[in-house]
């Protein structure tokens, strides 16, 4: 039985943290973080790492927790990401790094990003902070978004010696870890700015409020200030909607429009920037962030249902997301589909007509493909309806930028190895090449790309 | 942080800003606009672009305090900074790009400028003067004490028609009524740009429609970050919808719904007003708003 069992971890209890933005997992102390890394089984050919994205040597610094040398496993960490206590938190480790390891066939798997974020949260306590470069290169290299791409290729350019600057378009630094993910997930102050402020100690200039294919485009940065090289990593983009009749309506929003009042604009905090508390939310979508949507609109006061039109086991979101959601009693109205937004005379949202679905053969995706049920129509009343249905890329850099390749759905075409772009000197990586993916993937990629940056001065 | 170098109070409640802005100043053109916070935290407020100046680095923004965040930013003074400026967002004005121009100057072009309307019309009226190009511009208000920038538009427009909606100063109605009064004097007009509150465009649109004229309206939508993420500022246009923020802010103005566009205007009405009334009665604030609770 020993050893088949996680360590548990506290979390705060449903009932309280429904009605509060504090952060819902409390984290491991250090006694809890040693017994878990002591579970680690250290295999010779680790699992695990081929799991994670940026193949962090896993089982060297869970050792270094087990010997209790917390700054040591913070430097192997480190060594492969950026953001650490980001990563620990919102990483599907299910899938990935834990998905892989060798304690999960017969009992649970070693809570690796936990084990992660007790690092980094210990590192950010204790003022550990990255080592930088010893020597600089001189090369300029423009990293044009601060979202998890950013961050990621930035600091590893920066460790190499490059002289790098973030052009961020909004004034905050963080991108989708700070308009999208909510407070209660992943708290802004304490870890978002301070894994930015890390980045930022490795020499990396940060200027907000540029817009790149607005305020300067990229042959700008090239032609007349000096970048030699530059990195994509400017997100997803416009919201995506269902195009149904009522979509208009007052009370209906994106998921990015109600996360980012709430979290970048600090909404829920009552500042100047207003938000809708409904009385009865619809949030459409099973992802990520409908989930955070939905988890938001509850702690705003709302009751809140999530309606999807496939079934629990095709949710897209994280596990832990949909059981979080659910002990803090978010509904769950599964294989049904909005038909109709319903509204009053005066445009505001009274409800949605839902018709049921049933799946029936797979599609593409290898999903089953839900299928409509003939007059299963019924309505659900709501004021409030919030549409998490994903985005199509943005065209400010790719309307702006001569020579640069898009394909069909308007994404950036960047090599997977690399991220180079059809423009030379030009990579990319992160949702803007992906579409909307999640925060490691996007790391990956900023990392490949700084590679392939790298490399790229290194060949000429 | 972005320094204000020059605040004028242009009327009763409406005030002009040069601020300091060098990223914005280095491509900005007529029609676009920019995003201002006012202080750390403060709320994103999307204003066009009024005036520039390239080698100064200065933008020009003209308001109207109506909410919380706009009060704030109107009792900033000069030398003071915003916390955030942020531009240009937005497409330019057709009209106004060099490459339009062999086509623009064929055109018998009509401003209607609305209220606070007449700061993102000076711009494009200037340029179009710098271009050789003269145009027609008729500004109006409610009263004479609401009128701002008759003097600087007198320079750059061809032909300028003012009018207040109580007669108090030039011709005494809409502007809508003078440009029904210009076509009835024989005048003939080929483009309409009509910017001010959306029921003035919309009127416009109704009337110019009715007369054959092409119009072109910006629309000032509710927004948020306006880069195109969170599609707040959605808008229909003919049958397909578009974003304010990255389509326009200018578009057909005979084929916006201006009903459902004001309707999506009261969206937070209730909530802006509660805040302005906290920010405004701070500590003295005793209830009676019918929200906070204090009145019980």
């Amino acid at each position: 039985m020993d050893g088949l069992v996680r360590v548990p971890i506290s979390e705060q209890e449903p009932k309280v943290r429904a009605t509060n933005f504090e952060e819902v997992c409390l984290g491991y102390t250090e006694e809890e973080a040693v017994k878990e890394a002591g579970r680690c089984l250290n295999c010779k050919n680790p699992k695990c790492v081929g799991g994670c994205p940026v193949s962090i040597n896993i089982p060297a610094f869970i050792h270094e927790v087990k010997e209790r040398n917390f700054e040591k496993a913070y430097q192997i960490i480190s060594e492969s990401s950026a953001l650490p206590a980001v990563c620990g938190r919102v990483c599907p480790q299910e899938t990935q790094c834990e998905g892989q390891c060798i304690r999960g066939i017969k009992g649970e798997a070693v809570a690796i990003g936990k084990l992660e974020r007790f690092v980094a949260d210990w590192a950010r306590e204790n003022g550990v902070k990255p080592t930088p470069a010893a020597q600089k290169n001189g090369h300029k290299v423009a990293v044009i978004g601060s979202g998890p791409s950013g961050l990621t290729c930035a600091g590893d350019l920066a460790k190499l010696g490059y002289d790098v600057t973030i052009f961020e378009a909004l004034q905050k630094a963080g991108g989708v870890l700070v308009y999208g993910i909510p407070e209660f997930r992943l708290p802004k102050d304490k870890v978002v700015a301070a894994e930015v402020e890390n980045v930022k100690s490795l020499g990396v200039k940060l200027e907000t409020n540029v817009i790149i294919g607005k305020s300067i485009t990229i042959d700008e940065l090239m032609e007349e200030e000096g970048f030699e090289a530059v990195f994509i990593g400017s997100g997803a983009g416009l919201p995506r909607f269902m195009g149904i009749p009522g979509e208009q309506a007052n009370g209906v929003f994106s998921a990015n429009e109600f996360l980012t009042r709430s979290n970048l604009m600090k909404a829920y905090e009552d500042s100047d920037t207003p938000i809708s508390r409904g009385k009865k939310v619809v949030v459409v979508g099973g992802g990520n962030v409908a989930m955070d949507a939905a988890r938001t609109a509850l702690r705003l006061g709302a009751e809140v249902h999530v309606v999807y039109r496939r079934s629990e086991a095709e949710l897209p979101a994280r596990a832990e997301e949909v059981h979080h959601a659910k002990e803090e009693g978010i509904q769950f109205d599964l294989l049904q589909n909005p038909v109709e937004i319903l509204t009053d005379d005066k445009g505001w949202v009274t409800g949605v007509r839902v018709i049921k679905m049933e799946l029936g053969e797979p599609d593409e995706s290898g999903r089953r493909r839900p299928v409509e049920v003939e007059g299963s129509e019924y309505n659900i009343d709501c004021d409030t309806v919030i549409m998490s249905l994903g985005t199509s890329p943005n065209p400010l850099i790719s309307s702006t930028t001569e020579g640069l390749e898009v394909n069909r759905r308007g994404c950036i075409v960047a090599e997977e190895v690399d991220g180079e772009t059809s423009k030379a000197a030009v990579y990319a990586g992160g949702d803007a090449v992906t579409g909307a993916a999640t925060v490691i993937l996007a790391m990956g990629a900023g990392k490949a790309a700084a590679k392939g940056i790298d490399a790229y001065f290194k060949h000429q | 942080m972005y320094e204000i170098v020059r605040k004028e109070q242009l009327a009763a409640n409406i005030f002009l800003m040069d601020v300091k802005a060098p990223r914005v100043t280095h491509s900005c053109l007529p029609g676009q606009f920019i995003i201002a916070i006012a202080e750390e935290d403060g709320e994103r407020i999307p204003l066009t672009i009024c005036d520039y100046d390239r080698e100064k680095e200065t933008v020009t923004i003209v308001f109207q305090p109506i909410g919380a965040s706009t009060l704030r930013m109107s009792e900033l003074n000069e030398g003071d900074s915003f916390h955030d400026f942020v531009g240009p967002l937005g497409q330019p004005s057709e009209l106004c790009l060099e490459e339009n121009l062999e086509e623009t100057k064929k055109k018998n072009i009509v401003f209607v400028a609305g209220g606070v309307g007449t700061a993102p019309v000076y711009p494009q009226v200037k340029w179009l003067k710098e271009h050789g190009v003269d145009t027609t511009v008729i500004m109006g208000s409610r009263t004479k004490d609401l009128l701002f920038f008759v003097d600087e538009m007198e320079k750059v427009a061809g032909q300028l028609c003012v009018t207040t909606d109580d007669g108090s100063y030039g011709f005494h109605g809409m502007g809508t009524d003078q440009l029904q009064a210009l076509v009835d004097a024989g005048q003939k007009f080929d483009h309409c740009v009509a910017i001010g509150p959306m029921i003035m465009m919309k009127f416009v649109c109704l009337l110019t429609k009715k007369l054959e004229i092409p119009t072109i309206v910006s629309m000032n939508p509710i927004m948020v970050d306006g880069t195109g993420m969170c599609g707040a500022c959605r808008l229909v246009v003919g049958d397909e919808i578009k974003f304010a923020c990255v389509d326009g802010p200018e578009f057909d103005g005979h084929l916006v719904d201006f009903d459902q566009a004001m309707a999506r205007m009261q969206q937070y009405k209730t909530e802006e007003g509660r805040k302005k009334l906290a920010y405004e009665e701070g500590d003295t604030h005793h209830g009676g708003c019918g929200h906070c609770g204090g009145d019980k």
